[in-house]
């Protein structure tokens, strides 16, 4: 059977995703998928796109926003609790929703997105920045991770073509 | 008795998984790695994991809101 590969058939253990968000709970999708797959024994490739992309920074100060956001309901005093955007709006919010966010993080023994990064890193999971991301937002290949590589559409499209499992997170 | 113990206990969704995988570098093939987990999830994600890596799971039961998965390296 002929496809994009050349006539290859595709390993059924490839993995990718396309990574465009980098909040501090919209960080963990793409690296609970791929530390998983790599345990289950993918191989596995990780690009990151845009808002995704300060995801291979070296020191990340990720951040969650309750504004607009109808969906974050903070357990709070045996309810949960919906911030109204005028509230969300107001400076210092963010930061306080986040240390909500990290304090339930740590009491659930979830993973903080660091640990699961290095996790990702010592499985070899491939990780690709964007180099369009980065002239766009000026990030140098220099504040990033070690082991990371550079490419653009193209790189990942190649990657795609290989692999069983595309996800766009 | 296992060839290696994980506690895996107050650990949430992936870790118990990440930890088991890398324990079972050290188990020898057809050895076995006894993990304990608190997470009512790695029932359905420890089965998963043996069907889709090809190592099996002997058995699995629960006490006390503890999880025992008996796991072979194969």
């Amino acid at each position: 059977m002929s496809d994009a590969t050349g006539g290859n058939a595709i390993n059924p253990n490839t993995m990718s995703i396309i990574v465009t968000k980098g909040s501090l709970d919209w960080a963990y999708p793409p690296f609970i998928l791929g530390t998983t797959a790599a345990a289950m024994g993918l191989d596995v490739t990780m690009f990151f796109t845009f808002y995704g992309l300060p995801l291979l920074l070296k020191k990340m100060d990720l951040k969650v926003t309750p504004l607009g956001n109808a969906a974050m309901k903070m357990p709070m005093m045996g309810g949960h609790m919906v911030m109204p955007n005028l509230v969300a709006a107001i400076p210092g919010v963010d930061a306080m929703a986040s240390k909500m966010m990290r304090n339930l993080i740590k009491k659930n023994g979830v993973a903080s997105v660091e640990e699961l990064r290095d996790l990702a890193v010592e499985a070899d999971v491939r990780l690709i920045g964007c180099q369009m991301t980065m002239d766009l937002f000026d990030y140098k290949v220099e504040d990033m991770i070690e082991g990371i590589e550079v490419g653009g559409a193209a790189t990942y499209i190649e990657v795609a073509t290989k692999s069983h499992i595309n996800l766009f997170i | 008795m296992a060839d290696k113990v994980l506690d895996a206990k107050g650990l949430n969704c992936p870790l118990p998984i990440l930890k088991a995988k890398k324990a079972l570098k050290d188990v020898p093939d057809g050895g076995t790695l006894e993990v304990l987990s608190t997470d009512p999830g790695s029932v359905a994600d420890f089965q998963a994991f043996c069907r889709t890596t090809g190592n099996e799971l002997v058995e699995h039961d629960e006490e006390g809101g503890v999880y025992r998965f008996l796991i072979r390296k194969t």
